[in-house]
């Protein structure tokens, strides 16, 4: 199966090509994808890019949502859990 | 600005009838789809995989002459009249139209318990959606929860998956699912689909009159706590997919000024909404399955064609399938408990932390809003609009463009030319 390279909040991880940012994140053990404005670990609910909870930074670009953006070649992840 | 007869919002079973009937019919059409590809979240991941319907009905769709599929574009605002701006991700663009057909679909509607902000909660389709994007699931723990037929489907899928699904529980009580069930005989094709789903599930537990109270974890899901009559257990598991049934997605419709009512979208018998040159078609119009949604559809292009004749011999299927719906409706009525789950300190709204407690000394959803922020974040009240029209009978107005956050560009490109008023919209 097709590979492709991304690198979630500094480490390289390779996933299945055509599989989200989202499911990228959960192969490498990242299990929050935001925190919420009063502190508390979120993640993924909806699954349809309507809840905004799995929004992340992708390629610099804030706010991006990890669970409908596919992952491409070189993509730079980052968790606002990990900041 | 490109300009099309007919324009259809949604490539889910809906927008892609429509927009092969109108095409069919002659007319210049052009649909606008927030996907990778056409499909919804029904036949997500494209049409042509998911069954030999939605295969067909891609196949028209592609081979259409006149219509042009717009992937990946999210329709941000109504412009001037006739006019939308939309979303790419080469950037912002106006689309004009001379008829308007809705096909926006539904979400998930759910309810907050304490801990559902938890990660591992997910909904029901959510989870569905999640694990099709790649999300890995094997010999993982679910609890499957909520409402409805879907999460006999989605349970399935999910030991297909490698899932340990623990337990399906269904709020809804065996009364209703037996009255339901003995209907079912006379409608050979849904009969068929049930016994396929119950070969899947096997052994896999299923508890009628039962939900989820509570979610245990500290920065991820661990246990939950089920309600079955009397009888309260923790369940240990590392996923729960917990879901209510659907709310239609009609907050463009609302921007557009189409009358809405018990959040569907207003229509007459010819799937017109109440402002001129605007259908309405699938779940946006009432939440009554993908058999209503190509129905429907189809009904739609061919009015919005100007061939009312060709419409008329789907008025029965659409009829019959809206039958199915109301009785679907009817067997998964939402029991009162689920209204009382939330404790003071549950949050609802969970873009912007609103407790239970700081909304429900309010009397609307106007005053909620104005005094916590609910329904003031990203998700633009989607989902704590609906739950609080669960838990406090609330009705979501006010509903502004842009309907979906949207980069500033978009919006300074478009404004200097348009009527989008920045200081009031955004």
């Amino acid at each position: 199966m097709a590979k492709v390279n991304v690198v979630i909040n500094g480490r390289p991880i390779s996933v299945a090509a055509g599989s989200s940012v989202a499911a990228a994140l959960a192969l490498a053990g990242v299990t929050a994808t935001r925190r919420s404005i009063t502190g508390a670990a979120r993640a993924p609910v909806c699954g349809i890019g309507v809840c905004y909870e799995c929004r992340v930074t992708i390629n610099g670009q804030a706010h991006r949502l990890s669970c409908q953006v596919a992952c491409a070649e070189g993509m730079q992840v980052v968790t606002d859990a990990a900041l | 600005m490109q300009r099309f007869e007919i324009v259809v919002v949604g490539a889910g079973p809906a927008g892609i009838a429509a927009a092969v009937s109108a095409a069919e019919s002659g007319a210049q059409v052009c649909v606008l789809d927030a996907g990778a590809a056409p499909g919804g979240q029904i036949w997500r991941g494209g049409a042509e995989r998911h069954s030999r319907t939605a295969a067909r009905w891609a196949t028209r769709l592609r081979q259409g002459q006149q219509i042009s599929v717009q992937q990946n574009t999210q329709v941000v605002a109504p412009l001037a009249a006739g006019e939308l701006l939309v979303e790419r991700p080469d950037g912002p663009q106006s689309i004009g139209y001379d008829r308007l057909i809705l096909a926006t679909g539904a979400r998930e509607l759910l309810l907050p318990f304490p801990g559902w902000t938890l990660p591992g909660v997910t909904g029901v389709g959510g989870l569905q959606a999640l694990i099709k994007g790649g999300v890995p699931i094997k010999g993982r723990r679910v609890v499957v929860a909520g409402s409805g037929p879907l999460l006999l489907a989605v349970a399935a899928g999910l030991r297909r998956s490698g899932a340990e699904v623990r337990l399906i529980a269904e709020q809804s009580d065996w009364a209703r699912l037996l009255a339901f069930g003995a209907q079912l005989p006379l409608d050979p094709a849904r009969l068929l689909q049930a016994l396929r789903l119950r070969a899947t599930l096997g052994r896999t537990a299923y508890r009628a009159g039962c939900w989820v109270e509570q979610a245990h974890g500290a920065e991820q899901l661990e246990a939950v706590t089920l309600r079955h009559g009397a009888q309260r257990w923790r369940e240990p598991c590392e996923q729960l997919a917990c879901g209510f049934g659907l709310v239609p997605n009609s907050e463009l419709a609302a921007t557009l000024g189409c009358a809405i009512n018990a959040g569907a979208v207003v229509v007459d018998y010819a799937q017109q909404t109440s402002v001129s040159g605007i259908l309405a078609a699938g779940e946006v119009a009432g939440i009554a399955g993908v058999e209503a949604a190509l129905a429907e559809g189809a009904i739609a292009g061919y009015i919005a064609a100007g061939r009312p004749a060709q419409a008329q011999p789907l008025l029965a299927r659409r009829a019959a399938a809206r039958r199915f719906a109301r009785r679907l409706e009817h067997t998964f009525a939402l029991r009162a408990e689920l209204r009382q789950l939330a404790s003071a300190q549950t949050i609802v709204c969970r873009c912007e932390d609103v407790h239970y407690a700081a909304l429900a000394e309010h009397p609307s959803w106007r005053s909620a809003k104005i005094h916590t922020r609910c329904g003031m974040g990203p998700c633009q009240g989607r989902i704590c609009g609906a739950a609080t029209s669960v838990l406090f009978g609330w009705t979501p107005e006010s509903i502004r463009p842009p309907v979906a956050p949207v980069a500033l560009a978009t919006l300074i490109t478009t404004s200097s030319a348009h009527s989008i008023n920045l200081e009031e919209h955004v």
